[in-house]
């Protein structure tokens, strides 16, 4: 019933483009480029567009809470903006149907294991703030089908999403390396693992951290395989619409204001100890006590504060949802550039 | 007689007078009405065409059908025509459509053969024939057809993989990749036989019409036997000896992870086809039913008392009865096919719009593509309605 719905909802998302952008006045009182602040404050809540369950990422947990790496960004993101981090609505959107539900206004802020390459930022109308997490697509295959590497599934068929990079990068992998293989495209998450679990396909491929939290979700994580090959640059982050600079600054920064903040070493717990006793005026900057950061947003000036107290910093974030689903953090392109990795803000003055 | 006989439709047509231009006039008033609406009409059309282009420019999201020609890089699991994913947006939506075209056809096809003996069944004297069809038609038309879709698709997930397939005959495969069939390589004289087997069918249609209206006037019965087995058999033959007469069977084998060659029906395509045939039948078959049973049972005891044998009741005076009740609900039935066949995406069957999704979300043209799977729905479902309408026209009664 929910791939009906999934399909239903695209439908009328797509509808949904048509009329906001037919009709100029209903254009305005929906979403118009250059307001998404002033809409999520008269709302009273942020809409954060995230995927349908992948575990580390967003996943209602047995509460029906939505907990992960992409929920916790969504409560930063609300945090900053009304200094309540519980102020989020979630929009579950499959691959196919996100940048609908962004164009058209359904959601206000994408954070959903997207990847930012040069079509989706020109054409899709998105900006693309930030890189939260530095990825690349490999491959997962049964231990019993006894296949070490990528280069050794020649003739097998292969389950992937469409809607994808993974889908592009896939065709552009196999022909490069002379490999014949049979697609099998399903577009919801849960029935194309079903369908690699149940022997469907030999192999399933997507972004290195879907392998992994899918991995990790199944009874025997150990029966699964992650092949070494990484086929691909999957630079994941929020998208937001192209043309409202006042809201991308917002997203972008909030993710800066966490990496400053594990720069400095400050955390959710230490954040209040910070705010009355650090000395460094980078830290006082971030944390609102001195100038006027953000106000210069558009913001409060606790915005900071209030985005470290209600998530932490990267790391902490990182830690709770990311490393429980096996992901490394140490040595890869998601380590603070200190540490030789990828991750850097520029400064907060 | 015949001069003074009037034409009873001249009766019923309004005196021919002149326009006259004036307000008075109906005929002026109904024109201008006519012009004031279909300016309405066009100038909503264009300005809400002007904006949408307009917004869609301000908000930066690409417009027009440019994509159509830019390489698709889709991966396309069974297509008819040759594909790859180097082709373009609009190969790769061909291939859907014909996709969409190969489930709705067959399925349509299936689900009315299936659907009538499940009706007649119906109908039966035996109470284990009846009584299984009743339930049959009472449950699967209860069921959400998704549902069954995705059961279908989950029991063919559960058959054995490729290398414990079943395996009941020579280069015969049962695995969850599907049934694997052997074939041959298909080369250009096949599809020469075949077109010669296409045209020969119409030969036959049209021979066959001609000698029934030829014994109608001189009464002298002729056979259409032999005319059909020249053009069936003999030409089709011949056209494929002709171009050398090739014959390399293609046996699928187990090499690898997979099986190669043969033919294959994927487990998507016959999930997909089981769904849309078990549940439209199930609908066909009440149809069926109804259309029998419209028919009063004096007709068909006054044909027996006539002496026709059970064949030819049923032949000319049941069917041709019941066909009048049978066929115009057979029409939305048929549309339904066409227009549920695009539950596909849910299992992995890559129809229109399936592809459509896909290229809508990576192109981000979300309208164009939108407009495209309306456009070949509206197409299918407009053929279907005009070949429907048309051949219920034929079957009409004619009133004498
Ligand atoms: N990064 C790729 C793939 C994104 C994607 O859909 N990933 C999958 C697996 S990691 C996912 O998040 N699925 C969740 C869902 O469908 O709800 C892209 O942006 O196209």
């Amino acid at each position: 019933m929910r791939a009906f719905g999934q399909t239903v909802r695209r439908a009328l998302g797509a509808m949904a483009l048509l009329g906001a952008a037919a009709l100029p006045g209903l254009a305005q009182a929906q979403q118009a480029p250059a307001n998404t602040l002033d809409a999520i404050r008269a709302r009273g809540a942020l809409i954060c567009g995230v995927n349908t369950g992948l575990a580390g990422f967003a996943q209602p947990d047995s509460q029906g809470v939505w907990r992960g790496f992409d929920i916790d960004y969504c409560r930063s993101i609300a945090a900053a903006i009304f200094g309540d981090a519980s102020k989020v609505r979630y929009v579950p959107t499959t691959a196919q149907s996100r940048f609908t539900a962004l164009q058209s206004g359904e959601v206000d802020v994408l954070f959903r294991n997207t990847t930012w390459t040069l079509s989706r930022d020109t054409s899709l109308g998105l900006d693309f703030p930030a890189v939260n997490f530095y990825d690349g697509q490999g491959f997962m295959v049964k231990r019993t089908a006894g296949v070490s590497s990528a280069s050794q599934l020649n003739g097998a068929t292969i389950c992937v999403q469409p809607g994808t990079t993974t889908e592009q990068n896939l065709t552009d992998w196999a022909r490069a390396n002379r490999i014949q293989f049979t697609p099998v495209v399903i577009e919801r998450l849960e029935e194309v693992v079903a369908a690699y679990v149940a022997g469907r396909c030999d192999a399933y491929t997507t972004d290195a951290s879907g392998l992994a939290a899918t991995r990790s979700a199944q009874p025997t994580p150990a029966d699964h395989v992650i092949l070494p090959e990484v086929i691909s640059k999957e630079p994941l982050g929020p998208a937001v619409r192209q043309g409202d600079a006042r809201f991308a600054d917002i997203v972008r920064w909030s993710h800066f204001a966490m990496l400053v903040a594990e720069e400095l070493n400050i955390t959710a717990a230490t954040a209040d100890q910070a705010l009355a006793s650090d000395q460094r005026p980078e830290a006082l900057r971030l944390l609102g006590k001195t100038g006027d950061l953000g106000k210069m947003l558009g913001l409060d000036n606790a915005w900071a504060l209030h985005v470290i107290k209600a998530v932490g910093n990267y790391g902490e974030v990182f830690a709770r949802h990311l490393a429980p689903i096996g992901l490394q953090r140490a040595r890869s392109p998601n380590a603070m550039y200190t540490q030789g990795g990828l991750q850097y803000a520029p400064p907060f003055r | 007689m015949s001069q003074t006989s009037i034409d009873p439709r001249s009766l019923r047509a309004p005196p021919k007078r002149p326009i006259k231009l004036s307000w008075a006039d109906e005929r002026i008033r109904g024109i201008f009405w006519q012009v004031v609406v279909v300016g309405i009409v066009v100038s909503i059309v264009w300005w809400l065409w002007s904006n949408t282009v307009h917004n869609l420019e301000v908000r930066r999201i690409a417009t027009g059908f440019g994509f159509l020609n830019r390489e698709a890089g889709l991966p396309i699991a069974e297509s008819i025509i040759d594909y790859n994913p180097t082709n373009t947006y609009l190969r790769a939506l061909i291939v859907g459509l014909l996709n969409t075209l190969k489930v709705a056809v067959v399925g349509i096809i299936l689900a009315t053969i299936f659907g009538t003996l499940i009706g007649i069944a119906r109908l039966s004297k035996n109470w284990v024939l009846r009584t299984l069809s009743a339930t049959y038609v009472e449950v699967i038309r209860d069921l959400p057809l998704l549902l069954q879709l995705l059961f279908w698709y989950a029991i063919l997930q559960g058959l054995p993989g490729p290398r414990q397939a079943m395996h009941p005959a020579e280069g015969v495969f049962l695995s969850n990749r599907g049934l694997k069939l052997p074939w041959i390589e298909w080369e250009g004289a096949h599809s020469l036989a075949l077109l010669a087997f296409v045209v020969g069918l119409v030969v036959t249609f049209l021979y066959r019409r001609q000698a029934v209206a030829k014994q109608i006037t001189d009464g002298v019965p002729r056979h259409t036997w032999p005319v059909a087995l020249v053009a069936l058999v003999a030409v089709p033959l011949a056209a494929w000896a002709a171009l050398g007469a090739p014959f390399t069977p293609d046996i699928p084998a187990l090499r690898g992870f997979n099986f190669q060659g043969g033919l294959t029906l994927s487990p998507e395509y016959f999930a997909l086809l089981a769904g849309l045939v078990m549940y439209t039948a199930g609908f066909v078959a009440e149809i069926v039913r109804a259309g029998i049973q419209a028919v009063p049972n004096g007709q068909r005891e006054a044909a027996q008392a006539l002496g026709l044998r059970p064949g030819a009741v049923l032949r000319l005076v049941v069917l041709p009865q019941a066909l009048r009740v049978i066929v115009p609900p057979m029409t939305s039935q048929y549309l339904n096919i066409t227009k549920n066949s695009s539950l596909a995406v849910a299992i992995g069957y890559q129809d229109i719009v399936s592809i459509a999704n896909t290229t809508l979300n990576q192109t981000g043209q979300a309208i164009e593509g939108i407009a495209i799977i309306m456009l070949v729905y509206l197409t299918i479902s407009l053929s279907i309605s005009g070949f429907m309408n048309w051949y219920n026209a034929r079957i009409a009664l004619v009133e004498r």
